[in-house]
């Protein structure tokens, strides 16, 4: 069983770490440093600590002028708030302005669990992702997260990072390489793909498994990054088993399976069946309760790849 | 007397090749700002030639003030002003609005030397301000922050989010200028959405307020003064101005916030400009 943490557990403890080693890094909040935890890094570098209060807006803007005297800012607030009300400071004060900030959505997904539709953000990677020059990372687990934190530090340029609040399980390894822009293949397989992200790459495994034990060799592919897309990973796995299922925690328009469509359709049509939440708002529920309601689980993975098999299949 | 009799004439001489510039490169583009540009002439004329602690040969210098031009449509007055700086070529101000050049219609931080943020988009310049102050702040530095805002641009709501963060943090190296032409793209300002009580405002806010007449130079350089001797708390500069000024045809009125003249109405401008 593998261990339980919360990503944003290994975000904070990663952002002091960088502190540490660099005096460059500052830390933003938007009045919700004790739910993001970058209280952590506002206990040891309390002078690089600013808390901008309830006004994302303002809080990228900030940033955008801190990266402009030469800081790399880490903005911080709950994924929604901050990549939908803040979107064209984004826009303008920090990508078209070639800024280095870097943009961190909390609260991701199912995470915000009970807080309902208002505070779940299931369309936060498709607003980063339409963006020109942003870098779009979507980490599996809490180790993980740490790697990617460091990677973006020394990544020149914006990058919008998605941190979870709730534990889920740690499933990557400390010495799997973390390199921006690469996806990671967990599992050989020749029948089907599953290409995941974020903490979907648990259910991918298990759907995989569960897909061996029917005779089915699935290949399971961990796409951290969702842009830039490593489409040669992409097109390689698709070239293989002619049978592609994404899987997200986030909504099917706009994110991973619309850039893994995108990729696919010009380079290598094969079937693909999009995993993800329909178009359609959130509701209030434990993080589990949320996962099965949307069904991002194992068995929606397993009955999609069927599905493809089936169409593909001679009659 | 802040400024000797030759510094003021001298200055009285650059506004006026200035507004030259403005008629010209919006009559060159067939589109443009040329009543806000107008408007802020005399306000940035004299922070880049009196007070920005900047090098055209040097503009990325670590320790530079930083200028962030919030109402970004104004870019005929400011690539102006940066010209006549001598952070690029003067003859550059003819490629204004054009498809192959780099002085797009609101600016672009990453091509135009001495531009440090790309604006356009309304009410985001106080924010950047404030974020380099900070840093300033942070690094024990002198530089600072001068971000122009529109009178009309103050209904949007990031600028008032962004005046509480200045104040918060007492970012005493930060100077906003309102440039306060009381004209918006439809009609005045307090036809479409009034800002008055603006010096009570930004005093409620925390903030030093001078209030102005915006076209008098010794005015406009004993403001900004003022603003680098206020400690503890931000600086607020009240510039009354006249949107279009200097062009008589163009003086107070909307119709002349985004219109460029024609050959005609350049030739009348330039002679009222001799």
């Amino acid at each position: 069983m593998a261990e339980m943490i919360a990503p944003r557990q290994g975000y904070g403890e990663a952002l002091v770490r960088l502190g540490e080693k660099h005096n460059d890094v500052v830390v933003l909040d938007a009045d919700c440093a004790k739910a993001n935890l970058t209280t952590m890094f506002k206990g040891k570098y309390p002078n690089r600590f600013f808390n901008i209060g309830i006004s994302e807006c303002d809080l990228v803007g900030t940033a955008a002028g801190l990266a402009v005297a030469g800081k790399v800012p880490f903005a911080n607030a709950y994924a929604n708030f901050l990549t939908g009300r803040a979107f064209d400071q984004m826009r303008v004060s920090v990508c078209y302005s070639n800024n280095n900030v870097k943009i961190v959505g909390h609260n991701a997904g199912t995470s915000a669990a009970q807080e309902g539709a208002t505070h779940l953000p299931l369309e936060d990677i498709s607003l980063m992702r339409s963006l020109p020059r942003m870098t779009v990372i979507v980490p599996a687990d809490s180790l993980e997260m740490e790697k990617a934190v460091e990677a973006a530090y020394h990544f020149e340029g914006p990058v919008y990072l998605r941190v979870g609040k709730l534990p889920v399980p740690v499933v990557t390894k400390r010495e799997d390489p973390f390199v921006i822009g690469k996806a990671k293949f967990y599992k050989e397989g020749g029948d089907v793909s599953i290409i995941s992200t974020g903490i979907m790459l648990d259910e991918a495994l298990k759907a995989a498994e569960e897909l061996e034990t029917q005779g089915i060799s699935a290949e399971v592919i961990h796409v951290h990054t969702i842009k830039p897309i490593d489409a040669e990973a992409i097109i390689k796995t698709a070239s293989k088993t002619k049978h592609v299922v994404t899987v997200e925690e986030h909504s099917i328009i706009g994110g991973l399976g619309s850039a893994v469509a995108e990729v696919l359709s010009e380079n290598c049509p094969v079937p693909v069946k999009r995993v993800g939440t329909n178009d359609r708002f959130g509701v209030s529920g434990k993080m589990d309760e949320l996962l099965d309601f949307f069904e991002l689980r194992s068995h929606r993975i397993v009955s999609s790849a069927f599905e493809l098999l089936k169409e593909k299949a001679p009659v | 007397m802040t400024i000797t009799v030759e510094k003021n004439a001298y200055l009285k001489d650059l506004t006026k090749k200035i507004r030259r510039h403005i008629v010209k490169m919006t009559h060159h583009a067939g589109s443009g700002h040329p009543g806000g540009s107008l408007s802020a002439t005399e306000l940035l004329t004299v922070l880049f030639n009196e007070h920005m602690r900047v090098d055209p040969k040097n503009p990325d210098w670590n320790d530079r003030d930083c200028f962030f031009l919030s109402k970004g449509h104004c870019t005929p007055v400011y690539y102006s002003v940066l010209a006549e700086k001598g952070f690029f070529p003067v003859e550059e101000l003819m490629t204004f609005r054009d498809v192959d050049g780099r002085l797009h219609g609101h600016p672009c931080g990453e091509h135009i030397p001495g531009v440090d943020i790309s604006s356009g988009s309304l009410g985001q310049g106080l924010s950047v301000g404030n974020g380099v102050a900070l840093a300033a702040k942070l690094d024990g530095s002198e530089r600072r922050s001068y971000v122009m805002i529109g009178d009309g641009e103050l209904q949007e709501g990031q600028v008032w989010e962004a005046a509480m963060t200045t104040a918060h943090y007492n970012l005493d190296n930060v100077c906003a200028i309102i440039d306060w032409n009381k004209i918006q793209l439809d009609d005045f300002v307090e036809n479409v959405k009034g800002v008055k009580n603006l010096g009570d405002k930004f005093r409620s806010f925390g903030w030093h307020v001078i209030e102005i007449d915006g076209h008098d130079l010794e005015q406009v350089d004993e403001a900004y003064r003022e603003a680098e001797r206020t400690k503890g708390r931000p600086t607020a500069i009240l510039a009354h101005t006249v949107k279009g000024k200097g062009i008589s045809f163009m003086e107070d009125t909307h119709e002349w916030h985004g219109l460029a003249p024609n050959d005609e109405q350049l030739e009348i401008a330039l002679k009222e400009l001799e």
